[in-house]
């Protein structure tokens, strides 16, 4: 990335102002949905917990700020210091494994101030920025099988690490470099192979896994009638299905002897072969009821019973959606999708106006991440997918969470407001 | 493939999943209102309300019952911390083990949650409440809820009053959700007849609840709630004095007593004995003192004198005497003649031949049997069986043979035997008046309930008429709505047919087989009657109205294996009479004395009629 500029600072017409707009419209409702699920109406401000609400306000303070200093800081600095802080954030993960204090059942946090911190998050955008320079750089092509190592080793040295930290969710978000990856030259079937192993690996626990072997082979068998029999083709069929036949015992050897029984129950849970409405069914079949009692347009802002009375657990980090369901009904959920969906069509917009290879790949990189948080945790929430707890970006509680997020977004305007520099310097 | 298609591939994914989303958006929050009505059960909690229960006074305003409050202990147990079982153990006089069981018990039952309410222990005795009170603070989750319960003031006419007690799931089917599990309901006596009056109406409070069950303030500020309306109270026809002093007469002994205002048919008095203090039934040891009563040989529970059928003996011939009037097969100079019985059907040594009136005060068998062969073998009609059919139904418009519709619970219906009995047992056309002539002295099959001998009484008294008999007199001050309180039932015997029948019966009174129950300045009309029976030695039985012009009262007496009518049975009605019409029992009280010590329960071991 090598250009030449006089004036480095953007103005504030090359910033790109609708993703600004969406991004404090998420963080201001995220308030209010926290807001609401604190509120009681005898003490409309205090509350002996309410002081989410007040630390969330702080933490969005911060966090302007914050972004305030990345769009005015040169945007060179992201392209020469990626490897750097990717260095940190890997040095980071290993230092709380070590010495980190351990808070809801996991040991990923550090504390600074009173404040606790998640190194995990600061992780994701280090290492979109870390595999943007990579795979950014002059001459580096995907389909290089040595690019391509690279590349997952950049992507799995901090999952491996989360994983070690028992934080399963932030650690599954690193799979979702996949759709950069796609977008940079890793073939279309990849997405469908990753798709199956998700599928496999439910069914595997679904049905019996001597029946799905049978499956498995009665599938490949038909497949070998209709094409071609030739030595490769054969081959390939064959190795596939073993693939897949050696995943989907390894898949019940993990869920028998590896996963915590909190996990297994969870997922038990989900596929309804376990019914427990006390245990870890609960939280969903709440959130599932705040949800569903909220009708066409809601119970209007703090009238949701369900959310006020904390039916729901963790309603103000992870379950934030259910908030927005109740007080907002179906109207204010399919708008709050609809303006997700936009948000993560400006992001993909944005990225692909990129003239540098690296800008572009971080901008996969944002939309990728925040695509996996939305699709994970309203997923959990509307109880279709298993509850993993991962924030939704911009709205739920935590300052970790919203600060990340908010570097995250804001490197990606920074690196964008520069293509009006860009378009001048040529001219000038 | 070109890089905008990629992009565009990549962004179908994402709208993939949100249409997802909203099509389960669509099943939860527009198609599933099942997720609504959870959630307002969630955070709703429906209060019952209970309005205290109606209180009952007697004919002349003695209250009699009470509402008295009682004080469950109730636990929610996921707010028990810290417990020193050990004092706890001790407030509440329980083991340890006792404790372990209780709550094991707990919560093996239905409907149990830890951050629910639960009944941990039933009412509280006051010392037992107070030391709690004290100490509440020491036991956290624990609470002492009060409800009322029904307190008896003068520890008498159990079997009138009946008592309450915890709803059957059947009562909670049968009353579409009204009583619920825990609610209590009248099970016998009027508690049972007069339930929806003495009940009143629950009320209903909404409360917001959170997730531990904590309550958040009133729902909509209370405008769905309703106030519960308090029971009604209800005025008893009883008369406390004459009930308390009818159950002294009949302690230690076992039978029936029933009095009747005849110009009203509203019940005076009615005693069943062996009888029990209804206040048995309530506090803490109630199911313990139910299984006493109900094991007991002698069957305090069994309300005698609406259920149970003797067998009337000689008090049937005033009906007879009656009947046969109408039936134009006797009148007042009609004589027979009588050495020491007629038949198979033995008598007593007296003066004969006797006529109507005559036979009436001694009380002649032989008389009487030869009326019923003129009532049965009457040749104006063509069958015995029509004569006999005429003679029931005139038995029957006393009242005899049927329930009369009293307001109490378990009322019988007696026997008086039908054409059809008859025909079963002797085979059609195979039985006439003296194979059935025990009936003529009012034995054999027959069987008529205390009650209904009143009745009879009353109808006698009022010289063809009988109201319903009935126990409430008024409801919140209101009479008796029950419209049949009000129909005078005319028998199908002729008003002109009663004044001889009575002359005779005061002369049983005045000269006859009743002096014993003569009263000066009192006239009585009344009959004696000893029925054999197959549980041991004859039933006292004695019937009599008063005064005989204008009556105030009709009386029923039947003491059980007591012997002669006029041994027990007589003396006793009379009493009661003397204490009704002048407001005293004193001037005989050699006799009051004999009555009220008279102890006939261990004469014999047989166990009361029926």
């Amino acid at each position: 990335m090598i250009q030449s500029q006089q004036n480095n600072t953007p103005k504030p017409a090359s910033i790109d102002w609708l993703t600004l707009v969406l991004y404090y419209f998420f963080v201001i409702a995220g308030l209010l949905c926290i807001y609401a699920s604190v509120y009681k109406e005898d003490h409309p401000f205090i509350y002996d917990n309410g002081m989410n609400y007040g630390k969330q306000l702080i933490w969005i303070g911060i966090s302007s700020f914050i972004g305030l200093l990345i769009l005015l800081v040169d945007e060179k600095f992201f392209y020469v210091f990626a490897y750097a802080l990717y260095g940190m954030a890997i040095a980071l993960l290993i230092a709380v494994i070590i010495m980190g204090t351990s808070f809801r059942g996991s040991n990923s946090w550090i504390e600074i101030a009173g404040f606790r911190l998640q190194p995990a998050e600061f992780a994701k955008f280090a290492t979109a920025l870390a595999l943007a320079r990579f795979l950014g750089g002059f001459n580096t092509k995907f389909s290089d099988k040595k690019v391509q190592l690279i590349s997952y080793g950049l992507i799995f040295l901090p999952m491996v690490i989360i994983l070690l930290q028992n934080e399963t969710g932030t650690a599954l978000v690193f799979g979702s470099f996949i759709f950069m990856l796609y977008r940079e030259g890793l073939p279309g079937y990849f997405l469908f192979i990753g798709f199956m192993i998700a599928l496999m690996g439910v069914l595997s626990l679904l049905i019996a896994p001597l029946y799905l072997i049978i499956s498995i082979g009665a599938i490949a068998l038909l497949m070998l009638l209709f094409i071609r029999r030739n030595k490769q083709n054969i081959l390939i069929v064959f190795g596939v299905a073993l693939a897949f036949v050696f995943y989907v015992s390894s898949v019940n050897y993990l869920f028998e002897n590896v996963m915590q029984p909190h996990q297994k129950s969870r997922i038990n849970v989900l596929l309804g072969k376990e019914v427990d409405l006390k245990g870890a069914g609960y939280n969903v079949q709440q959130s599932k009821i705040a949800i569903g009692s909220g009708g066409l347009v809601g119970k209007g802002f703090l009238q949701g019973t369900q959310n006020k009375f904390r039916f729901v657990p963790e309603q103000s980090t992870d379950f934030i959606f259910c908030t927005v369901g109740e007080e907002f009904g179906f109207a204010g959920s399919v708008g709050f999708i609809v303006a997700y969906l936009f948000l993560l069509w400006r992001v993909l917009f944005i990225a692909e106006r990129q003239r540098y290879k690296f800008n572009r790949i971080y901008g996969y990189c944002v939309a990728s991440i925040l695509f996996f948080h939305f699709t994970i945790n309203i997923g959990m929430t509307l109880g279709i997918l298993p509850v993993i707890g991962i924030p939704l970006p911009f709205l739920s509680y935590g300052g970790s969470s919203l600060l990340s997020f908010t570097i995250l977004l804001f490197i990606l305007l920074r690196l964008d407001a520069n293509r009006i520099n860009e378009l001048k310097g040529s001219f000038e | 493939m070109d890089s905008s298609v990629k992009r565009t591939i990549l962004f179908l994914i994402f709208c993939a999943v949100g249409i997802v989303f909203i099509v389960r958006l669509v099943f939860l929050q527009l198609l599933d209102d099942s997720y609504l009505r959870s959630a307002q059960n969630n955070v709703l909690q429906e209060q019952t309300i209970y309005p205290a229960r109606g209180l009952v006074y007697d004919r002349n305003k003695e209250l009699l019952v009470y509402n008295d409050a009682i004080y469950d202990l109730t636990v929610i147990p996921e707010q028990v911390k810290n417990l020193d079982t050990a004092v706890f153990c001790k407030v509440l006089g329980i083991t340890k083990d006792d404790f372990i069981y209780k709550f094991e018990k707990l919560k093996r039952s239905k409907g149990y949650a830890p951050f629910r309410p639960s009944l941990f222990e039933k009412q509280l005795t006051i010392p037992m409440y107070a030391a709690f009170q004290e100490r509440l603070f020491d036991f956290p989750g624990f609470f002492v809820e009060v409800r009322t319960d029904r307190k008896y003031k003068h520890s008498n006419a159990a079997h009138i009053m009946g008592y309450i007690g915890e709803v059957t799931d059947k009562d909670i089917d049968r009353s579409n959700g009204y009583y619920r599990l825990g609610d209590y309901i009248g099970i016998s006596g009027i508690e049972r007849t007069y339930e929806k009056e003495l009940r009143g109406v629950n009320g209903v409070k909404y409360i917001l609840v959170d997730s531990k069950n904590r309550t958040q303030g009133r729902y909509k500020e209370g405008q769905f709630d309703t106030a519960a309306i308090a029971g009604k109270n209800i005025t008893l026809s009883l008369d406390q004095v004459l009930q308390d002093l009818g159950e002294q007469l009949m302690k230690n002994k076992m039978g029936s007593i029933v009095a009747i205002e005849p110009e009203t048919g509203e019940l005076l008095a009615l005693v069943s004995s062996p009888t029990y203090d209804p206040n048995l039934f309530i506090g803490r040891d109630r199911g313990n003192h139910y299984m006493e009563l109900l094991r007991d040989p002698d069957k305090p529970l069994f309300n005698r004198p609406v259920a149970a059928p003797y067998p009337p003996g000689s008090i049937f011939k005033v009906l007879e005497s009656l009947v046969g009037q109408q039936e134009k097969v006797l009148n007042p100079a009609t004589s027979y003649g009588c050495h020491q019985g007629y038949l198979f059907v033995g008598c007593h040594a007296h003066s004969s031949p006797n006529q109507l009136r005559g036979a009436i005060a001694i009380s002649c068998n032989g008389y009487f049997c030869q009326v019923y062969r003129s009532i049965v073998n009457n040749p104006r009609y063509n069958r015995v069986e029509d004569a006999y059919n005429s003679f029931y139904n005139h038995m029957a418009s006393f009242g005899l043979g049927k329930k009369l519709g009293v307001d109490l619970y378990g009322e019988g219906a007696g026997f008086l035997p039908p054409t059809s009995y008859y025909d079963k047992v002797y085979g059609r056309y195979r039985w006439q008046a003296l194979t059935t002539l025990s009936l003529g002295i009012g034995q054999g099959e027959l069987g008529i309930t205390p009650l209904q001998m009143a009745n009879a009484t009353a109808s006698v008294a009022n010289r063809g008429y009988y109201i319903t008999p009935h126990i409430v007199k008024a409801i919140d001050g209101k009479p008796n709505p029950n419209p049949d309180y009000n129909i005078k039932h005319w028998s199908t015997v002729d008003t002109s047919y009663f004044p001889i029948v009575i002359e005779g019966m005061q002369d049983v009174v005045e000269r006859g087989t009743a002096y014993i129950a003569r009263i000066p300045g009192i006239e009585i009309c009344g009959k004696t009657g000893t029925a054999q029976n197959p549980h041991g030695k004859d039933h006292s039985i004695f019937f009599a109205f008063a005064p005989k012009v204008h009556p105030k009262i009709a009386i029923a007496v039947v003491v059980e294996n007591a012997g002669f009518g006029a041994t027990w049975a007589a003396p006793i009605a009379s009493i009661l009479l003397e204490q009704y019409l002048t407001g005293k029992h004193d001037t005989r009280p050699a006799l009051v004395e004999r009555m009220l010590n008279g102890n006939l329960t261990h004469r014999n071991d047989s166990v009361a009629t029926k």
